[in-house]
């Protein structure tokens, strides 16, 4: 490949936060037309590297080569000019503007003074046709999905002329239609001479489009693959640095009786409308239940209503055979609850208190760790180094405020508070999102002991290959009602993905039985 | 490595730069209108510190600022900003008088604690009126404290003239309800300088073991500082509004309990708020809410507050100057940003130069 093929090429990037160095020479080029995966676990580098590409970082050592030129990028607006352009994983959106005034933001059109909304308008709509991103471009970015958000992001970029497009974690938020139409989009963008970084650590949707995958480990690149020529599981295990397994490995199930009772239970959302419709559902001791169904068909009402942080509206709850009904969370959690929440930064920590305090979140007016209303810092100390240890969470140590810890070792934080007060039920909401491989392995071994150990686990996850890997028994939300429960080992991701689009159980078989049929007719019979 | 010790250097320099700076803005605001600074600052200094008066006096003013900034910094804690530190303040003080006027026969020990701990209840009830309505009907704390501040004033004024007194003073409280002692105000040259500086301290010393040590304190930080997980680990919002509002407003009516039984010996009509009440949310912000650095904000406002008055007799500068140096330190802690970033520039250049062998 000659060398002008090259769109950017980034020479030993080394970049030292006082003495941490977040990249330690660091080596990666991007051809035209490609789309390379930048993989790697949290906390390997992968940000800094790319807020480095687009202006927000200097590196501390290293050269920057955009189109054969050598560049010093100081700012996001030199980025800009070079054509870099970044979608950012959460977006950066203004909620109560359209689709069109998010997309010209600081590049407004305007004649005589006065914003020209249309022929911005139009420009948009050209943009958005020419690469199928599908808009509208008068829409309120609040009325909008997560899906369209995301296009709005991208064709924000595009409008500022971008032809070096930075994914990062673009997959996170998306429900798994969006993200098959993600993956044609970023096809359609290198079709159209576009290059692509995609952060992740998302093997699959790696394998799925990338054609090069520089991995990083510890803020240092391991190696630059083909990534036709390379397996998933090689990925993974060059990402973590040993090898990885991927199954979930677990004995069957031996359910005991149920810890979680729920009877025609309703619960209104924010808003007013029934969220949850008078559902009922079972979660037996050893055993792990999942709710799979795609985000907004009432999971998170759901389980807000068991750890009683939203009212319920009718029907009943009981917690290992006790009614848990409209309950304080405080008289939940001592029911026998463990909540791993859906959002760890906002719910489950206390980003600025230290680890050790955040370990004792939900036990610190109880022995040891208080008497008579004071502290034993001592108790509170030991405990939290002991969890630190057996849950292996990397952090300096526990005076260390939970902000300072990556995202993985947060949620491990609050597993191992979680676990350690031996719940009955372990909620589990998206316990591993955003994490890597490794961390989710880990997380999910916890779960099924957790389960081995008799009590009961409660998994709500967004992603399908969780709830299917993890759970014995699988409840699918949709629309504010369990429409069906199946047998983990008895279904498969076609049934699933059917049912979370609101099917019923009967017809979904059918239609499965049906394609399955139809393969059968076309590829000879493999069984 | 950014070190938790980097971390605790770096809070302290704020404060400091921010009063040194202050001092500068002030120096160049007097260069500007032809003043000499140099002579108006240690005009201040020596003014306050060669004499055991004025020491006493700046003090004195010290004592009623750490209750005002204590006050202020607990709601503030807890996320909540506790604008009616002055009404709850002069709540305190009315009270204190009223019970120390009604009651002038018992034994000294006796009618000066019921009279500060009548001063704190009406302090806290004052707060925790508004601490209920922010916990029950999410009514903003700053609205209502602000209006209770007014209340305040206007049922204090109301009571002197026509319940403890018929004019717009109060009659002097007698030497039993008095927090002033002999030792004291000889040993500082007959200033006002009372009990109430001991009381301080032991408070600061309180608040700390409340904030760090107990099961209440640890509370009342996890609610400020992210209320949503600790509803989430059951820690109930109301209970710590209510809990942190009426221990806010205890704080700031014993200041004006002490204010009334040691600065004054009575009470008397007002214009306007008392400055104390506010000047304690600048002491609250300057000390950063730790307990000791706000004593010692109080005692750099205290300086100032006394200092000032010596600045048009003999170095002939205005003594609103004063205010204009406490203003600016306050305007350059709340602007810590840029010091911040400016001290981070100056780090980030140190290690370039060191790097760059």
């Amino acid at each position: 490949m000659s060398q002008t093929n090259k769109v950017i090429e980034m020479k030993g990037i080394t970049k030292e936060f006082g003495n941490f160095r977040a990249n330690d020479n660091i080596h990666l080029d991007l051809n035209k037309g490609e789309i390379h995966a930048l993989l790697g676990e949290n906390g390997a580098g992968k940000s800094t590297l790319m807020n480095i590409l687009s202006g927000l970082l200097e590196p501390t050592e290293g050269e920057i080569w955009v189109k054969g030129n050598k560049v010093n990028i100081s700012s996001p607006d030199i980025a800009n000019q070079l054509g870099i352009g970044m979608v950012h994983q959460h977006f950066m959106l203004v909620d109560k503007f359209t689709v069109t005034e998010n997309i010209m933001l600081g590049k407004e059109k305007h004649r005589f003074g006065f914003m020209d909304q249309d022929s911005a308008e139009k420009e948009v709509q050209e943009l958005s046709d020419r690469y199928g991103l599908r808009v509208d471009p008068r829409a309120r970015i609040s009325d909008i999905s997560v899906g369209m958000q995301q296009r709005a992001e991208i064709l924000k970029t595009l409008y500022r002329g971008a032809d070096i497009l930075i994914f990062d974690e673009p997959t996170g938020v998306l429900t798994p239609q969006e993200i098959d139409e993600l993956m044609e989009i970023m096809d359609s963008l290198v079709k159209e001479g576009k290059s692509i970084i995609l952060i992740t650590h998302k093997l699959d949707e790696i394998k799925q489009v990338a054609d090069r995958c520089t991995v990083i480990r510890r803020g240092k690149s391991i190696d630059t693959v083909d990534v036709a020529t390379t397996s998933q599981q090689e990925l993974a295990d060059m990402m973590v640095g040993r090898s990885v397994s991927f199954k979930v490995d677990k004995k069957p199930a031996s359910p005991k009786g149920p810890v979680l009772e729920i009877k025609n239970l309703t619960v209104k959302e924010a808003r007013g409308y029934d969220a949850v419709k008078a559902i009922d559902l079972e979660v037996r001791a050893g055993e792990v239940l999942g709710i799979a169904g795609v985000d907004g068909n009432g999971q998170s009402e759901l389980i807000q209503a068991i750890t009683g942080l939203t009212k319920v509206e009718s029907g009943t709850i009981k917690l290992d055979g006790k009614d848990i009904t409209n309950k304080k969370p405080r008289k939940i959690t001592e029911t026998g609850l463990g909540h791993i929440p859906e959002d760890r930064q906002r719910y489950g920590l206390v980003l600025p208190m230290k680890l050790e305090e955040n370990m004792a979140l939900q036990t610190y007016y109880q022995k040891p760790f208080s008497k008579h209303g004071f502290l034993n810092h001592k108790e509170i100390k030991e405990h939290a180094k002991r969890l630190i240890e057996e849950f292996d969470v990397r952090t300096p140590s526990e005076e260390h405020s939970a902000a300072s810890l990556s995202g993985g070792n947060q949620q491990k934080a609050i597993i191992a508070r979680e676990i350690s007060r031996d719940p009955a039920l372990l909620i589990a909401a998206q316990p591993t999102r955003g994490l890597d491989v490794g961390a989710i392995e880990y997380i999910h071994k916890r779960l099924i002991e957790q389960r081995d150990n008799g009590k009961g686990v409660l998994l709500m996850s967004y992603e399908l290959d969780e709830v299917m890997n993890v759970s014995d028994r699988i409840a699918v939300m949709y629309d504010g009602n369990v429409i069906a429960v199946v047998n983990a080992d008895e279904t498969n991701e076609k049934e699933l993905g059917l049912l979370m689009a609101g099917v019923s159980l009967e017809k979904a078989h059918e239609q499965v039985a049906e394609s399955n049929g139809k393969e059968k007719e076309t590829v000879a019979d493999t069984k | 490595m950014l070190t938790q010790n980097n971390n605790r250097l770096n809070n302290l320099m704020v404060p400091i730069l921010s009063i040194i700076l202050g001092f500068v803005f002030g120096a160049l605001l007097m260069l500007l209108f032809g003043y000499n600074p140099l002579t108006a600052y240690q005009a201040m200094l020596e003014g306050v510190f060669t004499n055991p008066y004025f020491f006493g006096e700046a003090l004195r003013q010290a004592t009623i600022l750490t209750f005002t900034g204590l006050g202020f910094a607990i709601a503030f804690q807890a996320g909540f900003f506790n604008i009616g530190v002055a009404g709850q303040l002069l709540v305190g003080w009315v009270s204190a008088i009223w019970v120390a006027l009604t009651l002038p026969d018992l034994p000294r020990i006796v009618l000066v604690t019921l009279s500060l701990l009548v001063g704190i209840v009406a302090g806290a009830i004052w707060a925790g009126i508004a601490g209920a309505l922010r916990a029950y009907f999410g009514t903003s704390e700053v609205v209502v404290t602000i209006m209770l501040n007014y209340t305040a004033l206007h049922v204090t004024n109301y009571l002197i003239r026509n319940v403890l007194s018929t004019g717009n003073t109060t009659e002097r409280v007698g030497e039993s309800a008095s927090l002033r002692i002999d030792w004291l105000t000889n040993l500082t040259a007959g200033s006002r300088l009372n009990v109430g500086f001991f009381i301080a301290i032991i408070v600061v010393a309180l608040y700390w073991v409340f904030m760090t040590q107990t099961t209440a304190g640890f509370e009342v930080r996890a609610v400020g500082l992210n209320p949503h997980a600790s509803s989430y680990a059951g820690m109930s919002a109301a209970k710590n509004i209510i809990l942190s509002m009426v221990l806010s407003g205890a704080l700031a009516g014993l200041g004006g309990a002490i204010h009334g039984l040691g600065t004054f010996g009575n009470i008397f009509t007002q214009s306007g708020l008392p400055h104390v009440g506010f000047n304690g949310i600048a002491v609250a912000l300057l000390g950063l809410g730790n307990p000791v650095g706000i004593f010692f904000s109080s005692i750099l406002f205290g300086v100032l507050d006394v200092g000032a008055g010596f600045l048009p007799n003999r170095a002939g500068v205005p003594d609103e100057m004063a205010s204009i140096v406490i203003a600016a330190i306050i305007f350059f802690v709340g602007a810590n940003y840029l010091i911040r970033l400016i001290m981070g520039k100056l780090q980030s250049n140190k290690q370039a130069t060191e790097g760059g062998e």
